[in-house]
């Protein structure tokens, strides 16, 4: 009986271990899905990861964001006994039972398209982060919430009052585009103001521009004495302060940078929900980069904490500015939309932005008569724009009918077609010349320019007449147009009158 | 009797599994590294050497998809050829023809780009002797604990590589420079590949040990393009990485393959020329490392069976800043042109350097009215 007992406890003994190996097996079948994780930047992946080994792989900065949520409204109800009314999920913040901490730091995004005159469209995105903290007292700061923390790190090593930062590829096109709302030039430029505090300016530059060059992956090392100046009458401080020496200044550009995928992607990571939330969804590297102009930018500096100015604000602002063109010839202007730009179209705000917008700029078409934009909105909105007041029309990201029903926003940019018509027949070398007709509208009281770009073929010397120094006579242009005239309402051509009146 | 049938039955199971455990967990810690980085090296320049970067992008993007995080990857791509404005589809490096798999993707980072790609900068990513103010991503952070992966591709010769056009490094800069990182134990173990014309003279060399190397063509053999693409003009790939990446396509994370299978990559019926490999200075059996050993990432998983309890939520103290001596007056924003103040600098510079000439400044004597510039508020 002793044996049968020992053979019952040894049976149950290697059923137990069979049991545990299986579940040790089954749990090592699942390491790819950490792997995906990796690459995103997430402070509380800690407490997330072992629940979403099982979960999709494809973990979203977010979702965990707002599983975080989840977890602190469970853990807060458990606490409390009264019922308290949900929280504001837009802009997590650590509440707790008592007051809430009103969040030192805030993020806006918004994007601002505007239909050109040529038919290319602009568009121009803007993040900004304000955050009422003190990088250059003692206290190091060590709680980075929306504010990048790479970028805080360089502010406060490097004792930098204000930082300004962009890359662009092309060329702004003054005469066709107008005004940019940021010029830049192109390549790379960079200009900082130190803080006075800074006891060798050209040493701290050139770690300043080392470690740039590495957060932003461009060759920004290349930048020395050779291409560094201290302007001393332009550039002065964007920001608050009053100290205004230009010993602490300096300013390079490389024109010969390019700017491309591997430039925008730590640049997408500086944002506080990366590219996967709100507007930056849109930036996506293959359509942004087959544009006419690609400008980005990134812009420190002290700000006014509210009117009266008594306390500072960092704010940082990165900037995105491009210009698509279109191609097609001769058939007037063409349909624009988020889809046709960007590849992709919007399904939500930033969880953590507080606004999150876009304009629409329709100063130049108040009444819909040139272009359409569908969705229709009814909130305009007004604001000055480089001394000049510009109309916009206005999407709210933040508010969920804005999406519709699809749940997703797809503006769309008709332009009305202005019946138009255009002839033209290429000319063959020495068979027929060009012949180019055109049915236009002229706006009214303007100035319509027609210009034909031409190439000069050579001659066969048995071409060339006797006097060839004359060159060649172009024939004059036509423009046929329809003159409201009484004289020639008028058929009955019977009554005395002088030939040249019935002309 | 039908008990201790199944349990002997148990028993063996129990047995054969228990070995397979140890034989797992025993491979597992057998390569002896614990972390892994890559060094990938395109040396051409313009826009007719496309296939090189295409080449360095597919091998990243094998690596990256295998594990090893842009933290470990040092980049080098000697000219751009994703935003090149030659190319019809910017932002794309395509391998396929007809443009099927952009290795460039969307989330790439090129540590060192354009003329920062030179021997000299390769030469102190490898030996880690760079300026101070280098910052991490730029480094070869290794330690005597790392498998690192070192791919070069571009033009090369009979012990040589041309680095865009103007430079080379030769067989024997490099086998000193892997025999420094020995003496200062900067890899565990390295692999090295390349995929130029005569590859195989580069590795001839080497001489310091935990070396494995395989190159895409013998000496006095060239190493041959794959396919062009027509609308985008050139050829896309180099065949030995053409066929490298089709193979490391077929590898994951888990994947159990090992280096003489890599070493059977593109035989001469694909790739034309010969590849060959050297193995000599590598103290273990190719057999027994595994593809993921320098390709994937090293991931020590500790499965527990123990939970842990959340602590209670932060609670964020309300922290007042030290305001002792409480601002009292006001910021203000600076005058962005004022143009008095530049004038009167000027003044003042002429008037301690009489010698100095301003044919600008006009000396009229006129008062400049101060006017408040409009700044243009972004």
């Amino acid at each position: 009986m002793a044996a049968h007992r020992c053979s019952r406890s040894a049976l149950l003994l290697v059923l137990c271990s069979l049991c545990l190996f299986s579940i040790a097996e089954s749990q090592e079948t699942t390491p790819a899905g950490d792997h995906r994780a990796t690459g995103v930047d997430n402070p509380q992946s800690v407490t997330g990861s072992t629940e979403q080994m099982a979960e999709q792989p494809t973990v979203v900065e977010e979702e965990e964001e707002e599983e975080e949520d989840r977890r602190w409204e469970a853990t807060r109800d458990e606490v409390e006994t009264e019922n308290t009314s949900a929280p504001d999920t837009s802009a997590p913040t650590f509440e707790v039972h008592s007051s809430v901490p009103k969040p030192k730091d805030d993020f806006q995004e918004e994007l601002v398209i505007r239909p050109l005159h040529s038919g290319d469209i602009y568009a121009s995105f803007q993040f900004r982060t304000l955050w009422e903290t003190d990088f250059t007292t003692g206290n190091k700061v060590s709680h980075y919430r929306l504010f990048p923390k790479s970028l805080g790190q360089v502010i406060s090593k490097f004792s930098v009052r204000e930082l300004h930062i962009s890359f662009t590829q092309g060329y702004w096109r003054t005469m066709q585009w107008g005004q940019p709302f940021l010029p830049s030039p192109p390549g790379a430029e960079l200009w900082v103001w130190f803080q006075d505090s800074v006891t060798d300016v050209d040493e701290t530059w050139k770690e300043l521009t080392n470690v740039l060059s590495g957060i932003f992956c461009a060759s920004l090392n290349f930048i020395d004495s050779t291409n560094t100046v201290q302007p001393s009458a332009s550039f002065k401080p964007l920001g608050i302060g009053n100290v205004t020496d230009h010993r602490f200044l300096r300013y390079a550009t490389l024109p010969r940078e390019i700017v491309c995928t591997e430039n925008l992607t730590p640049w997408k990571k500086l944002l506080p929900c990366g590219s996967k939330a709100g507007l930056a969804v849109l930036l996506k590297s293959e359509k942004l980069f087959h544009s006419s102009f690609h400008s980005q930018a990134v812009h420190i500096r002290p700000v006014c904490k509210d009117w009266q100015c008594k306390t500072k604000s960092w704010e940082l602002r990165q900037t995105l500015n491009v210009v698509f063109d279109l191609h097609t010839p001769g058939q007037g202007k063409q349909e624009w939309s988020l889809f046709k730009m960007f590849s992709r179209t919007l399904t939500e705000a930033c969880p953590l932005a507080s606004s999150s917008k876009i304009y629409v700029d329709i100063t130049d078409d108040p009444q819909g008569e040139q272009f359409e934009v569908s969705p229709a909105t009814h909130l305009l909105s007004q604001a000055m724009v480089l001394g000049d007041r510009r109309t916009f029309s206005l999407y709210d990201l933040t508010q969920q009918i804005t999406f519709g029903t699809v749940r997703s926003l797809n503006l769309h940019i008709r332009w009305k077609s202005s019946e138009g018509y255009i002839h033209y027949q290429p000319s063959k070398d020495r068979v027929r010349p060009h012949l180019l007709e055109m049915l236009v509208q002229l706006p009214p009281n303007s100035v319509t320019e027609v210009t034909v770009q031409f190439e000069r073929a050579l001659l066969k010397w048995t071409e060339y007449t006797p006097d060839p120094n004359h060159g060649f006579y172009v024939g004059s242009s036509v423009i046929s147009s329809l003159v409201p005239s009484i004289v020639a309402m008028d058929t009955n051509s019977t009554r005395e009158q002088p030939l040249f009146s019935s002309l | 009797m039908k008990i201790l049938g199944l349990l002997s039955l148990l028993a063996t199971h129990l047995s054969a599994n228990s070995v397979n455990i140890e034989e797992n967990a025993g491979q597992f810690f057998s390569s002896g590294h614990t972390n892994n980085w890559a060094v990938l090296v395109c040396t051409s320049r313009f826009w007719f050497n496309y296939r090189h970067v295409a080449n360095t992008l597919s091998v990243y993007r094998s690596v990256k998809r295998l594990g090893i995080p842009d933290s470990h990857i040092v980049l080098m791509l000697a000219d751009d050829m994703a935003c090149n404005h030659r190319n019809p589809k910017p932002a794309t490096v395509f391998s396929h023809k007809n443009m099927e798999l952009n290795v460039y993707g969307d989330d790439v980072e090129v540590d060192y780009r354009g003329y920062e790609v030179t021997v000299e900068n390769f030469l102190r990513v490898l030996t880690g002797r760079l300026p101070p103010s280098t910052p991490r991503s730029k480094r070869l952070l290794s330690d005597d604990r790392s498998n690192i992966l070192i791919y070069l591709t571009g033009h090369g010769g009979n012990g040589f590589l041309k680095f865009q056009d103007s430079e080379e490094i030769s067989n024997v800069e490099l086998a000193d420079a892997f025999q420094q990182m020995w003496q200062k134990r900067r890899y565990n173990e390295l692999l090295f590949i390349i995929d130029t014309c005569q590859g195989a003279s580069m590795y001839e060399r080497f001489y310091s040990p935990n070396l494995m190397a395989l190159a895409s063509s013998q000496v006095g053999e060239d190493s041959l393009s794959h396919q062009p693409d027509l609308a985008i003009g050139v050829h896309l790939m180099d065949r030995y990485t053409f066929y490298l990446l089709e193979f490391l396509e077929d590898i994951h994370p888990a994947s159990k393959s090992n280096m003489n299978d890599l070493f059977k990559v593109c035989p001469k019926s694909q790739c034309v020329s010969t590849p060959g490999h050297r193995t000599d200075l590598f103290l273990r059996d190719p057999g027994s490392a595994l593809i993921t050993d320098f390709f994937g990432s090293v991931r020590k998983v500790e499965i527990t069976m123990e939970t842990v309890n959340l602590t209670d939520p932060i609670e964020q103290v309300e922290q007042n800043f030290v305001n002792e001596d409480l601002q009292k007056e006001s910021y203000s924003y600076v005058d962005q042109l004022p143009v008095s103040e530049i004038i009167h600098q000027g003044l003042q510079l002429v008037n301690n350097n009489p010698g100095l000439s301003h044919p600008h400044l006009s000396f009229t004597g006129q008062s400049v009215c101060c006017r408040p510039s409009s700044i243009s508020s972004i």
